[in-house]
């Protein structure tokens, strides 16, 4: 009789870890800024039809990065726990906190038993009805959820994108200077993306009851 | 949250999702006319629509019964389905409300999972279902029916859609009315209607209908002056939906109430 080997716990958790890392870092960047009317959230993507960045509720956008099949699932589930929810009790009830809490639960739970972890990040933004009210969760393959305040940035060389914004932005922002702020810090120094490759969603106070708006590219301004 | 096989994913529908969560709304089922009639449900009355040059207009009036009482003063009959339509319902109210909800929400949902709004005529046909879902309750007195209407964005023109409680479907192409007040309401936008109106005459005549309905009808809710209460009227067009002002809806019925005095 052949027994299986023994793998340590550590080391299964670092291989999955690794692996979804990879999968990750293969695909482009994306972040989201906080500016005066709400938040930005700016895209690399050269797809003018398969969509990173989407609606899922009033006041609540979804943006993932990775492997497109898998980030696409995670948001038709959000859609429909958001309905779900705003269905049956109010609109006022569905909120971007406990979404992000439902998709941890649901990232953890594939990491640690499922064949294959997700190759994803995503965030989920919410406009609040003043500045103070703005959220951003960005959830990580393994369920980790981390609270962004005024910037985020996910996806593969997020850490400089992140060190970027850090030193860039500032309180009050317009629009479209926390677009350009976003397109700068995902293109890095050396390089300039076309308006083409970009993916640009607003997330604004003022748009009335549904606050998520795409803009074009010729909106892009640029 | 709500993960499903390839087998059981209820895709872009939202009944279908209800259904598979375990969250459809319980149908009234099982009861005898003269039972509902005993309960006194409150009915929504009467809803006019039209088309004009550049898109429909919609109107209703604000009041439901329950019997020979006025239950409520402030209803609004004529609702934003989304951006480019619009439904107005006469019928049981509450049904008739619930069945807005679930029809905004469904519009709604379509949009958000598929990235796409539905054309305005698979907006018609889901109204359609949910019109045909309500069939057993309608049997016992619970009748919905309803009225679409919106701009065709692909065809650039307002169109509109007439239900039966069967859930019937029936495009029409100048206008429509329903409810309590129907007759005297449709036969003034009959006699009135002209091919091509501006939105402006368009407004005038389905307030107009309204009035005369108000004036013939009981269950007709006219202008409530008192109370500031006046018809819900909007405008459809390439514009998307546009809900009149209740200035505006008080300046045309006092435009009629000079002309009804100086005859």
């Amino acid at each position: 009789m052949s027994m299986p080997f023994y793998v340590a716990p550590e080391q299964m958790m670092k291989d999955r870890a690794d692996f979804a890392r990879k999968g990750i870092a293969r695909g482009r960047a994306l972040v989201a800024v906080r500016y005066s009317e709400g938040i930005v959230i700016v895209a690399e993507n050269a797809s003018e039809t398969l969509r990173k960045v989407s609606e899922i509720y009033d006041r609540i956008a979804f943006a993932g990065v990775g492997k497109y099949n898998e980030f696409d699932q995670l948001r038709v589930a959000g859609v429909r726990a958001a309905d779900l929810k705003g269905f049956q009790y109010s609109r006022d009830d569905v909120d971007a906190r406990s979404l992000a809490n439902s998709y941890a639960q649901m990232l953890g739970t594939i990491f640690t038993h499922e064949m294959k972890p997700m190759e994803v990040e995503i965030l989920v933004a919410e406009v609040g009805l003043v500045p103070d009210g703005d959220q951003m969760f960005h959830i990580l393959y393994d369920g980790t959820v981390v609270d962004e305040r005024d910037y985020a940035a996910i996806g593969g060389d997020a850490e400089a994108i992140n060190a970027g914004l850090a030193e860039t932005w500032t309180e009050g922002l317009d629009r479209a200077a926390a677009i350009a702020l976003g397109r700068t810090a995902l293109s890095g120094p050396d390089r300039e993306i076309a308006d083409d490759d970009l993916e640009v969603a607003d997330l604004s106070r003022t748009n009335g009851r549904r606050c998520f708006h795409r803009l074009a590219t010729a909106d892009l301004g640029s | 949250m709500p993960l499903f096989g390839t087998g059981e994913d209820p895709g872009s529908s939202f009944p279908e999702l209800l259904k598979r969560v375990g969250l459809t709304p319980t149908a009234v089922t099982g009861m005898s006319t003269d039972v509902m009639r005993e309960l006194a449900v409150p009915h929504a009355t009467t809803c006019v629509a039209l088309t004009y040059a550049d898109g429909v207009v919609m109107a209703g009036d604000r009041r439901a019964t329950a019997g020979n009482l006025i239950s409520h003063r402030t209803m609004e009959k004529v609702v934003e389905a989304d951006r480019y339509s619009g439904v107005a319902i006469a019928g049981a109210a509450g049904t008739a409300m619930e069945m807005i909800r679930l029809f905004q929400l469904q519009i709604e949902h379509y949009e958000k999972v598929e990235g796409s709004a539905l054309s305005l005529e698979g907006k018609a046909n889901q109204l359609s279902m949910m019109v045909r879902g309500n069939l057993q309750a309608a049997m016992m007195g619970m009748v919905v029916v309803p009225i679409f209407g919106g701009y065709d964005l692909r065809r650039k023109c307002g169109r509109l859609w007439d239900y039966d409680a069967t859930g019937g479907r029936y495009e029409e192409r100048s206008h429509v009315a329903t409810g309590s007040g129907s007759l005297h309401a449709g036969t003034v936008i009959k006699v009135g209607y002209r091919p091509d109106m501006s939105r402006d005459e368009a407004v005038d005549l389905s307030v107009r209908s309204l009035w005369e309905a108000a004036d013939a009808d009981s269950a007709t809710g006219g202008p409530d002056v008192l109370r500031g209460i006046y018809p819900v009227v909007a405008a459809i067009d390439a514009d998307g939906w546009n809900r009149l002002a209740d200035d505006d809806l008080a300046a045309r019925f006092e435009a009629i109430v000079e002309e009804v005095r100086s005859r």
